[in-house]
């Protein structure tokens, strides 16, 4: 069986910085896949290579098989791949029952996209109360809610979240990532890029930790989690 | 017969075809925060479309009736087509590029097409005679002609048409997305580069509306008539607040008007007799915009952009 998402050796550049050196790894469906790794180690510079919004200077990605390669970024998100961006980038004028739209973008299923717009709603409370509220005004949490439903409405095969807790309070920290648990438990796909490794790691089947353009340990969520040098860099242990 | 009613029309009706070319001024840097400083010239190039249409195209004596949605199209071919193809040979390929490239490319397309029209366009060296619609009407103190009843009716037609559109459609949602985060409209399935040349063909349309409505009301045209009418409407564009579509209308409206009463009156006041009059017109317009920059920097329909969280 191919895995869903194949990463071979990706470099990317930022003009003569190499950001990504060289990474390679992959997500089989049903996954949680969890990049861990401080500011400046090129997660980010990952998920947007992925999403075809920054090209890489070499190497594969492959998608259910096909190269994502050269493919711009407003196609990429019909192939199935979602992504929910770094910093939450809601449509911060328009309403938050239009920003969900907006993610539907490319669907035509009328029905179905109401029916999902109601699960983005169930599964976030707070949006649906609010929905004719413009997205600007909503606390950093619920824009991160707002994203990540946003996100879903593409009916993703594999989504994509950068940094979903930052900057997030704790008590709605621990909520985004019980989400993230609950979309796990219903056979969604996620590639999860964040630098609160205990609670990525505790999430994920799998963990890649990056270091300045490289990955440099993977293994299972649980694995790293009790691995000695992960607990020391990341987990603020001695 | 100039009355305060007769200067307030005229004021209306300069600042519609303001507002008409500022649509193209505020779309364009609405999304791609570019300063399309050749956009008056591609008003004029609309204004040339339809004239060809006229006097090259259609039969000897057709009626006006007949003559003007034909010169309407013409015009429009032409200034979308000039709008279109600026956008994706000379601005795409600089996108990205530091912001003064554009601008200065933008500098270089307008003298291009203004010499261009000059050299190749026959007697377009000086003035050439517009078909005008010239039938006046009189409504209380206030006089008008078919030209302007068409100027009036197009810019709101335009307008209301412009607001469905952004509001409604799904292109105009996508137009709004691109707008406020181009990347992550991207990440929606939006193919950006289509929504800007969508935003660079509106203004081409509208300016090609506005020339229309321009040499049928003042009876002719002339490759420089793009230069003055084009840093108006960009000024009503920045009073308006540049970026949105109904600050644009409404800048042309209060430039028009402003300029109109300035001229009309400032040498009632004591003291400014030296002032009035239409030679200083353009003087008042640039003070307001002078005076709203200082007073309210992001125009009178900005937002300020400090929304992302």
């Amino acid at each position: 069986m191919t895995a869903l998402l194949e990463v071979e050796d990706l470099r990317v550049s930022y003009g003569k910085i190499e950001a990504v050196k060289g990474i390679s790894f992959s997500v089989e469906a049903g996954q949680v896949v969890t990049l861990i790794g401080t500011n400046g180690a090129g997660k980010t510079t990952t998920l947007r290579t992925l999403s075809g919004l920054l090209k890489p200077t070499s190497g594969k990605i492959l998608f259910e098989g096909k190269p994502l390669t050269g493919v711009p970024a407003h196609k990429i998100v019909a192939l199935g791949l979602a992504h929910s961006p770094e910093g939450r980038h809601i449509f911060p004028r328009l309403t938050i029952f239009e920003n969900l739209q907006l993610g539907a973008f490319l669907r035509k299923d009328k029905e179905g996209i109401e029916k999902d717009i109601q699960r983005a709603y169930d599964l976030f409370p707070i949006l649906g109360e609010r929905r004719n509220q413009a997205a600007g005004t909503l606390s950093g949490g619920e824009q991160q809610m707002l994203a990540m439903g946003r996100a879903l409405m593409s009916q993703p095969k594999l989504l994509m979240l950068d940094e979903p807790s930052m900057g997030l309070s704790p008590i709605m920290m621990q909520k985004i990532m019980a989400t993230i648990a609950e979309l796990k438990s219903q056979g969604t796909t996620i590639l999860l890029v964040e630098q609160n490794a205990q609670a990525a790691l505790s999430l994920a089947d799998r963990g890649h930790v990056m270091e300045v353009g490289n990955i440099v340990l993977s293994g299972t969520g649980q694995d790293l989690l009790h691995d000695e040098s992960v607990r020391k860099a990341y987990l603020g242990e001695d | 017969m100039n009355t305060l009613p007769q200067q307030l029309a005229n004021g209306l009706l300069l600042g519609s075809m303001y507002g008409l070319i500022a649509i193209g001024y505020t779309m364009v840097y609405g999304i791609v925060q570019l300063i399309n400083f050749a956009h008056g010239e591609i008003f004029m190039t609309g204004a040339f479309g339809a004239l060809t249409v006229y006097f090259y195209i259609l039969p000897d004596g057709t009626p006006m009736a007949a003559a003007v949605p034909l010169m309407l199209l013409g015009g429009a071919i032409v200034a979308v087509l000039i709008a279109v193809g600026a956008e994706r040979f000379a601005y795409r390929p600089l996108r990205g590029a530091p912001r003064l490239a554009p601008l200065i490319t933008a500098i270089g397309l307008s003298l291009a097409l203004q010499e261009v029209v000059r050299n190749f366009y026959p007697e377009a060296d000086k003035a050439r005679a517009f078909p005008g619609l010239d039938t006046t009407h009189d409504i209380g103190s206030v006089t008008i002609k078919d030209a302007d009843i068409f100027l009036i009716c197009a810019a709101v037609i335009c307008m209301a048409a412009l607001a469905i559109f952004v509001r409604k459609s799904r292109t105009g949602r996508a137009m709004q997305a691109t707008a406020q985060d181009p990347d992550t409209a991207q990440l929606m399935g939006i193919d950006t580069n289509r929504i800007i040349v969508i935003a660079f063909a509106i203004g081409g349309l509208f300016a090609a509306v506005a020339a229309l409505a321009y040499g049928m009301k003042y009876g002719n045209v002339d490759y420089r008539m793009g230069f003055l009418m084009g840093l108006k409407a960009f000024t009503a564009a920045v009073l308006g607040g540049i970026g949105n579509i109904y600050g644009a209308m409404l800048g042309g409206v209060v430039l028009g008007i402003a300029e109109t009463l300035a001229s009309a009156y400032i040498d009632d006041i004591p003291g400014m007799h030296l002032f009035g009059g239409g030679s200083w017109k353009d003087v008042w317009a640039f003070c307001l915009l002078i005076i709203v920059l200082l007073v309210r920097p992001q125009g009178l329909l900005g937002e300020r952009v400090a929304d992302r969280a």
